[in-house]
C-alpha cells in the first residue's frame, strides 16, 4: 500500500507539473494541445543536458548542479516550444487546435531525435533527482510518504501553490484571467493581451516540460520510455478534472496517478482487465466535464475565450 | 496603464483583408511549401551532411519511386481523406471534433468483431456470404461511429459541454477498448490479431485496395454536395458563422449539432469499415495511426471544402512519406520524419496568416508623432 501511494505521488507530480503549466496557458485563453509534445521536449532537453554534464564531470558531479542544470534546460527547451506556439497563434493568428496538434508531432519528433543521440539510460542522473532528506528513513511510513521524494516533487507542489496565489491574489493574475475570459475588455482596460498570452504560454510550457523530466527521472528512475505524450494528454485531462485550479490539482493529480497505476497493485485482475483499468482517468474526466457543465456554476467553467484567437479589429 | 500622453504609432499594423482570388492564394501557399522544403532540406543537410538536391530526389522517390509506392501513396491519401471527411461537417459548424481517431477506431472494432464472430458462422452461405456479412459489418461499424460522435454532441447541445476535451477523451477510451478486446479474444495472448482477408471486402480485378479508394472518392463528392448544395449543409454553415443568427432565423441549433455529428459518426463508420474490412483485415490500437489528428489539419487547410481536401491530404501524405524516405535513405534517425512533418505543417499552417491578413506599413510615421 505504501509503495503504491509513493508511486502514485511521484507519477501524480508529473501530471501536476504538466497540468499546472497547461492551466496557466489556458487561463490566458490558449488551449495548447501541444502539451504532450512540449513535455516530451522538456524531458529530452533535461536528460540530454544531464547526460552531457555527467560525462563532462566524470565521477565527481556536484549534486545540486546535476539537478538544477537539467531542470533549467527542460524549462528553457519547453518554453521555446511555447514561444513557437505563441508566435503561430498570437502573431500569425492561426487556429490553436491545429497549431497545438502540429506542435505535438514536432515535439515528439524532436525528443526522439535528441534521445537517439544519448541512449535511453539516465539512472545515474536519476539518483541525483531522487536524492531526498537523509532522515526520511528514520521516520517510518510518514517519512517515506512525505519526505522520501526528490527536489522536483516538492517543486511541483510549490509551483502549484504559487500559481494559485498568483491567480487569485495578485494584479498579474487578475489581468491574466481577464485576458482569458474576455480579451477585448482586457484590451480596452489597457492590458497588453499579446504580451500576457506570450508570457503565460511560455512559462506554462516551461512548467509542463518539467513534468516530462519528472516522469523520466523521478517516476521511472532514469529509464527512458516513449510514452510521455500519453502522459501529456492525461495532464490536459487533469486540467479539466480539477476545474482549472492548480490547488485542487495537487490532490487530483495523486488520484490520477493512483488510477493510472492501480492495475499493477491490485491483485486478482487479468491482463485484459488491466486495459479496462487504464480507461478510468479518461472516464472520470468526462464525468467531471459533464458534471461541471450541467451544474453550470460560474466558478468552475473553462476560461470564456479558451481557444479563440484575439484580433483587435474583429469585435 | 500608460499614463504619459504619448501617441504610440507602430511601424506597421495588421488588417484583415478581403478573401484573396484563387491564383494569389495559391501562390502564397506554394511559397509556403517551397519555404518548408528549403528548411527541411537544410535540417537534413546539417544532420546528415548530404547534398540538398539528393534530399529532394529521395523525397520524391519516396512517393513516386515505384508502382508499389504510388499505390501506397494513393491508398494513404484516400484513407487520410476519408478520416478528414469525418471531421469536416462538424468543423464547418465550429464544433471542434478532435475525436476522429477514436470514432474511426471504434468503428473498426465493430467491423472486426463482426468478421471475428460472424465470419465463420456464415460459411454455410458459400458464395453468397459477402452479401450478408458485409452489410452487417458496415451497419455495425456505422452504429459504433455514430455512438462515439453523438455522445459529445448531445452533451454540447444540452449543457454546452466543451466538445474538444470530450471528444479527445473518447479517443483514449476507444483505444483502451481495442486493447482490452485484443487481449481478451486473441487466443495466443500476444494481443496481435491475425488478418482475416477471407471475411474482408471483395477485390476488384487484382488490385487490392481499388474498391476502398473508389468508395472514398464517391464519399468525398457526396459530402461536398451535401455541404454545398443541401438545406442541411446550409444550416451547418449558418450555425458555424453565428449561433445567434441561426437561432434568429429559426434554425434548431441543438438538432443541427446532433444531426451533423451523427453524420460525422456515420462517415467515421465508413472509414473504420474500409480500414479494417477493406485494407488491414485486422485491428490494433494504432490502426488509425494518428490520421484522426492529421485529418484536422487537412480539413482546416482546405477551408472545409471536401474537394480541396484531396489536394491538402495529398500534400501531407507526400511530405510524410518523403520524410520517411529521407530518414531511411540517409541513415538519419527515423524520428527525423516527425520533425520534418512538424516543420512542414508549421509553414503550411503559418501561411494562412498571409491569406487572411495583410501588413500595412505606416508611412507617415514620424509626422504623426
Amino acid at each position: 500500500m505504501l509503495s503504491f501511494l509513493v508511486s502514485a505521488i511521484r507519477l501524480g507530480m508529473t501530471f501536476l507539473l504538466g497540468s499546472t503549466g497547461e492551466t496557466i496557458t489556458e487561463k490566458a485563453g490558449h488551449l495548447n494541445l501541444g502539451t504532450p509534445g512540449v513535455m516530451c521536449v522538456g524531458a529530452a532537453c533535461g536528460c540530454f543536458v544531464e547526460d552531457l554534464y555527467l560525462s563532462q564531470t566524470g565521477l565527481y558531479a556536484d549534486p545540486v548542479i546535476a539537478v538544477l542544470l537539467p531542470v533549467a534546460a527542460a524549462f528553457i527547451g519547453s518554453a521555446v516550444m511555447g514561444l513557437l506556439f505563441s508566435f503561430m497563434t498570437v502573431t500569425l493568428k492561426v487556429n490553436q487546435n491545429v497549431t497545438g496538434l502540429a506542435l505535438t508531432t514536432f515535439g515528439v519528433g524532436v525528443s526522439d531525435y535528441i534521445i537517439s543521440q544519448t541512449g535511453l539510460a539516465f539512472q545515474r542522473g536519476s539518483k541525483f533527482f531522487n536524492a531526498s532528506f537523509s532522515f526520511a528513513e528514520d521516520l517510518g511510513w510518514f517519512g517515506e510518504l512525505f519526505l522520501s521524494h526528490g527536489f522536483l516533487i516538492y517543486l511541483a507542489i510549490f509551483i502549484a501553490l504559487l500559481t494559485t496565489f498568483v491567480f487569485n491574489k495578485t494584479k498579474i493574475g487578475l489581468h491574466l484571467r481577464a485576458v482569458g475570459e474576455n480579451p477585448a475588455t482586457a484590451d480596452a482596460a489597457g492590458i497588453n493581451v499579446s504580451a500576457y498570452r506570450y508570457a503565460a504560454t511560455c512559462i506554462g510550457c516551461g512548467i509542463s516540460g518539467l513534468g516530462g523530466l519528472c516522469f523520466i527521472m523521478n517516476y521511472l528512475n532514469g529509464n527512458w520510455e516513449y510514452c510521455i505524450d500519453a502522459i501529456g494528454w492525461l495532464a490536459i485531462a487533469l486540467v479539466i478534472f480539477t476545474v482549472w485550479k492548480p490547488s485542487i490539482a495537487i490532490l487530483g493529480s495523486i488520484v490520477f496517478g493512483g488510477l493510472y497505476i492501480a492495475n499493477t497493485y491490485i491483485t486478482g485482475f487479468t491482463i485484459q482487465d488491466n486495459e479496462l483499468f487504464k480507461m478510468l482517468p479518461y472516464i472520470v474526466t468526462i464525468i467531471v466535464l459533464l458534471f461541471t457543465s450541467i451544474r453550470d456554476s460560474k466558478k468552475n467553467q473553462p476560461p470564456q475565450s479558451l481557444g479563440i484567437t484575439y484580433f483587435r479589429e474583429e469585435r | 496603464m500608460a499614463r504619459e500622453k504619448k501617441v504610440h504609432n507602430p511601424l506597421f499594423h495588421v488588417v484583415k483583408r478581403e478573401p484573396l482570388p484563387f491564383l494569389p492564394a495559391l501562390g502564397i501557399r506554394a511559397a509556403a511549401v517551397v519555404a518548408a522544403l528549403i528548411v527541411s532540406a537544410l535540417v537534413i543537410t546539417v544532420l546528415s551532411q548530404q547534398n540538398p538536391l539528393e534530399v529532394y530526389k529521395s523525397m520524391f522517390e519516396g512517393s513516386f519511386g515505384s508502382s508499389v509506392r504510388i499505390w501506397n501513396l494513393a491508398l494513404n491519401l484516400a484513407m487520410l481523406l476519408c478520416v478528414s471527411l469525418v471531421v469536416t461537417p462538424a468543423f464547418k459548424m465550429k464544433f471542434w471534433n478532435i475525436g476522429a481517431e477514436g470514432q474511426v477506431l471504434i468503428s473498426g472494432l465493430a467491423t472486426v468483431a463482426c468478421m471475428f464472430f460472424l465470419g465463420d458462422q456464415f460459411a454455410f452461405l458459400g458464395d453468397k456470404k459477402p452479401y450478408v456479412l458485409i452489410p452487417i459489418m458496415l451497419g455495425a461499424s456505422i452504429l459504433a461511429g455514430i455512438l462515439w460522435a453523438v455522445l459529445p454532441a448531445i452533451a454540447k447541445a444540452l449543457w454546452n459541454t466543451n466538445e474538444t476535451l470530450f471528444t479527445l477523451m473518447m479517443n483514449y477510451i476507444a483505444i483502451q477498448l481495442v486493447a482490452y478486446f485484443l487481449k481478451k479474444y486473441v487466443k495466443s495472448g500476444s494481443g496481435v490479431l491475425e488478418p482475416m482477408p477471407q471475411h474482408g471486402l471483395p477485390v476488384i480485378g487484382d488490385m487490392d485496395y481499388l474498391l476502398s479508394i473508389l468508395i472514398v472518392l464517391a464519399l468525398t463528392v457526396i459530402v461536398y454536395v451535401y455541404l454545398k448544395h443541401s438545406k442541411q449543409g446550409y444550416e451547418i454553415s449558418v450555425v458555424g458563422e453565428s449561433v445567434n443568427t441561426a437561432k434568429y432565423i429559426g434554425i434548431n441549433v441543438k438538432k443541427v449539432i446532433i444531426r451533423t455529428l451523427a453524420i460525422s459518426g456515420a462517415i467515421a463508420g465508413v472509414a473504420g469499415f474500409l480500414l479494417v474490412g477493406g485494407i488491414n483485415h485486422t485491428i490494433s490500437t494504432t490502426t488509425v495511426g494518428g490520421r484522426g489528428f492529421t485529418a484536422i489539419m487537412v480539413s482546416w487547410l482546405a477551408k472545409f471544402n471536401p474537394l480541396t481536401m484531396i489536394i491538402t491530404s495529398f500534400l501531407i501524405v507526400f511530405m510524410e512519406r518523403g520524410a520517411e524516405q529521407i530518414s531511411s535513405d540517409f541513415n538519419v534517425d527515423p524520428s527525423i520524419s516527425d520533425i520534418l512533418t512538424g516543420i512542414i505543417l508549421f509553414f503550411i499552417i503559418g501561411c494562412e496568416f498571409f491569406l487572411q491578413y495583410k501588413i500595412v506599413f505606416n508611412k507617415n510615421r514620424k509626422e504623426e508623432v
